[in-house]
Parts: C-alpha cells; sequence; structure tokens
C-alpha cells in the first residue's frame, strides 16, 4: 500500500518533467522526421545555403571579436564597484538583451542608418555606410550580442577573489601586471563562456539584420535570414538550413560543456 | 631599518589605535582574541587599508601620512604579506608564485625563474616546481607563500598566523623552520599570532592587541612573568586575579580570601602560576597559609600536564601531572583540598 503510494508520488513529480522536455524535444524531432535526407546534402551544399552558412560563420565571429574589444573594458569598469552612475550604465548596456530585435534595429537605423544621427556624417564625410552591408550585419549583431558578454565577464569579475590583487600588490605589482597575470587567467573561463554566448546570440540575430543590414544575398542574407526566405518558396530548404544551424548549435554546446556539466 | 608606528583607523566596529617599533632583525609578535585588530593593523602595514590618523614609517621613509596626504600604495612599499589563507594564485605553480614578484618588477623571465627556483629549495620545495597550489599540503602551501613574500626582497616582514593552516604534527617543525627563515631576513618582522606558543617561540617581543589596543607590549619573558589581561593570562596559562590588598589579605572580586605577602594596598592585580597551586585529598597540614576546599569543575590535558580547573572561594586553574590525577582521584566536582603558599602569589599595584 505504502510503496503503491510512494510510486504513485514518483509518477506524479516526474510527469511534468517529462511534459517539459517533450516540450524541446519535439520540434528537433519534428526537424529530423520531415527532412529530406536522400536530398540532404544536395540541398545543404547548394551555394545558397553555403554562402548563407559562411556569412554566418564570418559575422558571428566578427561580433563576438567585437564583443570582446567593446564588452571587456566595460565589463571591467562595470566589475570594479558599485553606485547609481554603474547601475545607470548596466541598463543602458543590456537593454538589447530585452528590447525586441526589430526595434534594436530601427534604433540603429536611426543612428548609424544614411541619415542617422551618426551614420549621416560618416556617410557625407568618410564615404562609410554601414545599412545593408555585411559590416552593418556584423554591427547588429555586436549590437545584439555584446550585452550576454558584458554581463558574463561582470559576473565573473566580481566572483575572482580581490584578495589575489591584494596579494598581488604586496609583490610589487602595478594594476596592469596585477590585471594581465592574476586577474584575466582567474576570468578566463567567464571571458570563454561570454564569447561563446555572444558568438551564439550573434549566429541567431535575425530582426535588427533584417531591419538594419537587409537581406542581400552573399552580402547580408546570413543563415536565419536564408531559412526564413527558403520557408516561403521551398520549405524542403528551410528545414535542411534550419537543420544545419542545430547541427552548429550543437556544437557549440559541445562547447560549452563544462556550463552545463555538474562539475566533478 | 626601523619600522615606526604610530596610528588610528575605523573599520566597522573595530577603532584600531596603536603605536609600536619594530628594530631590524628583530621580530615582534601581535597577539590577541580574534577581532582585536591583529589582521587589520598588518593591512594597514602593508597599505592595503589606509589609516585615518598618525603614520607608518619604514627606515625614515614616511609610507602612510594622511596629515601630510601621504600614502605609498602597496606595490611600492616593499612590504612582504605571508597571508594567513597564503593567497597564492591558483592559476600559477609553486615556482611562477614565487618568481611573480620578480617578474613585476620587471626581471626577464629566465632570471625571475632562476632566483625563485633558489627560494623554493631553501624552503625545501625544489621538486614541487610545477605544482599547483591546490594540490600543496598546509604546510608546503605556508613554505611557498614564504618563499614567495621573501622572494620579492622586500624591507619589511608580515606575516599572518603563518602556523594557522597547519596540522599539529607539521606545525613543530615549521615553527622551527620559520624560525630560522626569520632569522635570515634582515629587515623587521611582524607576526600575527593566535597561539601564544608560536608568538613566543618566534618573537622577540610581545604586543598584545585588545579591542583595537595595545593592551601589554614587552618582552616573552615579562609578558610570562606579568600578564595585565584576563586574555594574556589565559594565553600563557597564569592565574590573573584581579581585587584589592588591606592588611595583607587579598580579597578577590568574587568575594574570595587568600593570604598574600606584599607590601601593596588597595587595588592590585595578582598572578598565581598554576604549577605553585597544590592539590591534596585530606586536608594538609604544615606551612601554606592558603587551604581551602574546592570543587574540580574542569580537567583538560595540555601536553605533559594536566589543567585543574577549580571553582571555591577562589576560582583558579592548577596545573599538576596525569600522575596526580590518577592518585588524587580527580575528576569533575569531586571536592579537593588547595594549598598555595602566600609569596607564590605575585602582587602588583593595578
Amino acid at each position: 500500500m505504502n510503496a503503491r503510494r510512494r510510486d504513485l508520488a514518483a509518477l506524479a513529480t516526474l510527469l511534468p518533467v517529462v511534459v517539459a522536455t517533450a516540450f524541446f524535444v519535439l520540434p528537433l524531432l519534428g526537424l529530423l522526421l520531415r527532412a529530406p535526407w536522400s536530398r540532404f546534402l544536395e540541398q545543404a551544399g547548394s551555394p545558397a545555403v553555403l554562402d548563407a552558412l559562411w556569412l554566418s560563420l564570418l559575422c558571428s565571429t566578427s561580433a563576438a571579436a567585437c564583443s570582446l574589444l567593446l564588452g571587456l573594458p566595460l565589463a571591467v569598469w562595470l566589475a570594479g564597484g558599485q553606485g547609481a552612475v554603474r547601475a545607470v550604465v548596466r541598463v543602458l548596456v543590456t537593454l538589447p538583451m530585452v528590447l525586441p530585435p526589430v526595434v534594436g534595429g530601427i534604433a540603429l537605423l536611426v543612428a548609424y542608418g544614411r541619415n542617422g544621427i551618426v551614420g549621416g556624417p560618416l556617410a557625407r564625410w568618410l564615404d562609410v555606410a554601414l545599412p545593408f552591408t555585411t559590416a552593418g550585419v556584423v554591427l547588429a549583431a555586436t549590437y545584439v550580442s555584446t550585452p550576454f558578454f558584458v554581463l558574463t565577464v561582470e559576473a565573473g569579475l566580481r566572483s575572482v577573489d580581490r584578495r589575489y590583487a591584494d596579494a598581488a600588490a604586496t609583490l610589487g605589482a602595478g594594476p596592469w601586471h596585477t590585471f594581465g597575470r592574476v586577474t584575466l587567467p582567474l576570468v578566463l573561463p567567464s571571458l570563454r563562456a561570454g564569447l561563446v554566448v555572444a558568438w551564439a546570440r550573434a549566429l541567431g540575430e535575425f530582426g535588427a539584420t533584417i531591419t538594419f543590414a537587409g537581406n542581400l544575398a552573399g552580402h547580408t542574407r546570413t543563415l536565419p535570414l536564408a531559412v526564413y526566405v527558403a520557408l516561403e518558396s521551398q520549405p524542403e530548404a528551410a528545414v535542411v538550413t534550419s537543420l544545419l544551424l542545430v547541427v552548429v548549435s550543437v556544437g557549440l554546446l559541445f562547447l560549452l560543456r563544462h556550463r552545463w556539466w555538474p562539475s566533478r | 631599518m626601523t619600522l615606526d608606528v604610530d596610528f588610528g583607523l575605523q573599520r566597522g566596529e573595530l577603532h584600531l589605535d596603536v603605536a609600536f617599533a619594530v628594530a631590524a632583525g628583530e621580530t615582534l609578535a601581535l597577539v590577541g582574541p580574534n577581532g582585536a585588530g591583529k589582521s587589520t593593523c598588518l593591512a594597514a602595514l602593508a597599505g592595503l587599508l589606509g589609516i585615518a590618523r598618525g603614520h607608518i614609517t619604514l627606515a625614515g621613509e614616511r609610507l602612510d601620512d594622511p596629515a601630510r596626504r601621504l600614502f605609498v600604495p602597496p606595490a611600492s612599499r616593499g612590504v612582504g604579506v605571508v597571508f594567513q589563507e597564503h593567497r597564492l594564485f591558483p592559476h600559477l605553480g609553486a615556482l611562477d608564485n614565487v618568481a611573480f614578484g620578480l617578474r613585476a618588477r620587471g626581471s626577464d623571465r629566465r632570471s625571475a625563474r632562476t632566483a625563485a627556483r633558489e627560494w623554493l629549495r631553501r624552503v625545501g620545495l625544489e621538486r614541487h616546481a610545477a605544482v599547483l597550489p591546490r594540490e600543496l599540503s598546509g604546510g608546503q602551501a605556508q613554505r611557498v607563500a614564504l618563499a614567495r613574500a621573501l622572494a620579492a626582497a622586500p624591507r619589511l616582514l608580515l606575516l599572518d598566523e603563518p602556523l594557522s593552516a597547519v596540522d599539529a604534527s607539521a606545525r613543530l617543525l615549521l615553527r622551527r623552520e620559520l624560525r630560522a627563515h626569520l632569522a635570515a631576513f634582515a629587515g623587521p618582522r611582524v607576526v600575527v599570532a593566535h597561539d601564544a606558543l608560536d608568538a613566543f617561540a618566534l618573537a622577540d617581543r610581545v604586543a598584545v592587541l585588545e579591542a583595537g589596543r595595545i593592551v601589554q607590549a614587552g618582552t616573552v619573558a615579562e609578558i610570562c612573568e606579568r600578564p595585565r589581561s584576563r586574555y594574556v593570562a589565559d594565553l600563557v596559562g597564569t592565574n590573573l586575579l584581579r581585587g584589592t590588598v588591606h592588611d595583607g589579605v587579598l580579597r578577590v572580586g568574587d568575594g574570595g580570601t587568600l593570604v598574600v605577602s606584599t607590601p601593596h594596598e588597595g587595588a592590585v592585580i595578582a598572578t598565581v602560576h598554576p604549577r605553585a597551586i597544590a592539590l591534596f585529598r585530606e586536608r594538609p597540614s604544615g606551612s601554606p597559609r592558603n587551604v581551602w576546599s574546592a570543587p574540580v569543575v574542569g580537567i583538560e590535558v595540555a601536553g605533559d600536564r594536566v589543567r585543574v580547573q577549580l571553582a571555591g572561594q577562589v576560582a583558579l586553574v592548577a596545573e599538576v601531572t596525569p600522575a596526580a590525577v590518577a592518585e588524587l582521584g580527580l575528576a569533575r566536582s569531586v571536592a579537593v583540598w588547595v594549598a598555595l603558599k602566600a609569596t607564590e602569589i605575585g602582587v602588583d599595584p593595578a
């Protein structure tokens, strides 16, 4: 009687877990079932898909690099103290995380577009135009992905024990030496995780990209945009391209495995 | 090269206000209960905490003097610190930890490593050059931390409870080693010690810190002979009684009386060495002026001695041999006769 009740209780706790897992697994399963396996290689190897894949990898890697350049000094400064100024800056910088990407794209157009407050002078005096170029894709991706990098690295920096920096100082190390030889090595896991998360966010970027950089094959049509285009005319190709993105994402999770796996 | 300090600072609840000097080649031990401000004092000397008042002067150079808006940052002080939790850089092997200070001061990698290897050899860890801190034992980490601090060629050496992270068996050896390394260091040294034995084994002079103030300072012998606070007495193991003397009779704070031999009158601090107290099963006859019966409230083994806590008219701690414990049938709440000669009671005006 008791054992039976226990079994029921175990089942009751397990059920929501099964439902939740199924919720996430079924769409993947659908992709696998609907994929035109006989023509998979042919579809995936088509110039349009390969161009988009190449462009996606190029742009998300560039965006991750830009995140590092823009985000690292920011994260170091944010982690350096408390206070209202830092809080405000943190909100402003992380806004793109919660902003609908389309809104982000429009905001980017207003700022960096041909007639934008920065883009206007850029176009007029330097003849540099960002919208509807590959650089524009990188810009849009950097805009949406840098907040992830900043928050990850700031959290990492905050968790680095301040006492190691103190110890370095008593040994005669100035702030730069301490940062380069003590703080940075200790924060390396967070830095790596921040880069991967930023890269992933950039890879999946759609809304801001299509709004700011448009959808020009070979120039601004990244994989997510290619999927969207294909969905209207050739749904099979859309599934194949999607699977390609799944493969890339799984690879990414593999890189990040130390974050999800319980550590030994 | 003398360390000369007189400063005050506020940190949370603690108001630290101290003045002392340590000569080159001399070791000062800071002892005191938890939260007395010992580590805070070291942090101020190292420049990791600013002071609010006074000055810190090393070899005639002002390192910190808020009145003159003078503050030398820790990296430029030449003050070596061995932290209580060692703070070895977790991503660097023992050798690179030791080489860190030399690299920070601009040595090239090769010569820094050569010098660091020599320091590792001196602390007996040349075989552990590549070992990461998390794989070192407490004693090994302590040695690496000491080598790291010394390799940076400091002018002043600070050690925060250097033996606290070491298990008892390794302690004796490490204490002896540490003593030798301290002796080889030419500048002033300040050691924070929680354990009286460590303080007295390592230091020439002791300053007792309580609630941010130095309540007593002196040579080890002076402090053992005349502890001036309950804490110091516990630390050195001597009984300390506050009371008043009138006509050769000491009336202790909590009511009991003892016959003493002193010319002083009025408020005094009396010290009774635990070994001067004799315990008997039956009431002893003979000369002792102070004889009374007291219940045993605690028995504690301390090395080859047993410390017996006595209640009764005057609460005292007596030290006897384990054989005596068996002979007298000592146990908690057993009553014994206590005898104490008047001449064994040290009396100092309070």
